[in-house]
């Protein structure tokens, strides 16, 4: 799992985004990510811009696995994607 | 993880259960679970003193964030069709009788702040009388409560009587 790139677009208060990283670790990925609602200003406004091109919607989670944007606590496709 | 008061939270966390109760809603049966969102309010009171979303982007504009101050201007909707709110705080009857499981759903709230301006009621314009009501009436048939919106109340905030008993009073937006 570890040639897998994974990176987590998250909001330190959003439940959501903590199931996502429980299971992020729970099943022993290496994973990156930003809580957007820490940053202040223009890193602010880069994060949720860059975001924006992966998911419109500018909705919390969104992950990146390998490229594939996974939008929302998608358990069972986080997990078909990490497996496979 | 935070430094929210564990009494404030228990307190906090007594009052939306109260005022659920009151209102014809429900919270989260997983009562872990609601409490992380309501420290996440807490959170969020003390950061920007207001209520926002937990499991949204809040811009820290009172005014930008109207919206999506708890309880949100999309939760009924989401209720309705999901069976919970976009943290799920909020569940329908079904999911606090635990016959059916919340998860996380599809954001409603337009990410662009002109798209949700649109989403606002319009006054009905001088002359059209109500014909031009940006929602319609729903009248509960027990109590005479009335609500403007989509669709009528789950439960009858006034008198509890289950959404069935609600009769559409006027029409309005795109009341079909």
């Amino acid at each position: 799992m570890a040639d897998k790139k994974v990176f987590l677009y998250a909001l330190s208060t959003c439940i959501w985004c903590r199931r996502t990283k429980e299971l992020l670790t729970a099943l022993g990925v290496d994973y990156d990510f930003v809580f957007v609602d820490t940053l202040q200003g223009a890193e602010k406004e880069k994060a949720v811009a860059e975001m924006a091109r992966h998911n419109p919607s500018r909705s919390f989670p969104t992950v990146l696995i390998n490229g594939t944007v996974i939008v929302g606590f998608q358990e069972a496709r986080i997990r078909e994607l990490l497996q496979k | 993880m935070t430094d929210i008061d564990k009494s404030r939270l228990a307190g906090f966390y007594r009052q939306l259960q109260r005022q659920a109760q009151d209102g014809g809603y429900f919270l989260n049966p997983d009562s872990g679970f609601a409490m992380e969102l309501a420290e996440s309010l807490l959170i969020n009171q003390n950061r920007y003193g207001y209520q926002a979303c937990p499991c949204r982007l809040a811009d820290g504009e009172r005014e930008l964030d109207q919206d999506i101050i708890c309880p949100c201007d999309y939760r009924d909707e989401d209720l309705g069709e999901y069976g919970a709110c976009y943290c799920a705080l909020y569940v329908s009857k079904e999911v606090a009788e635990r016959k059916k499981q919340a998860g996380s759903i599809p954001e409603r709230r337009p990410p662009d702040p002109a798209d949700r301006a649109k989403r606002k009621p319009v006054p009905s314009a001088p002359g059209t009388g109500l014909s031009g009501l940006a929602y319609p009436v729903w009248r509960c048939r027990v109590c005479g409560y009335l609500a403007a919106r989509d669709t009528p109340p789950g439960v009858c905030p006034v008198c509890h009587a289950e959404k069935d008993r609600f009769e559409l009073f006027m029409p309005g937006g795109n009341t079909r």
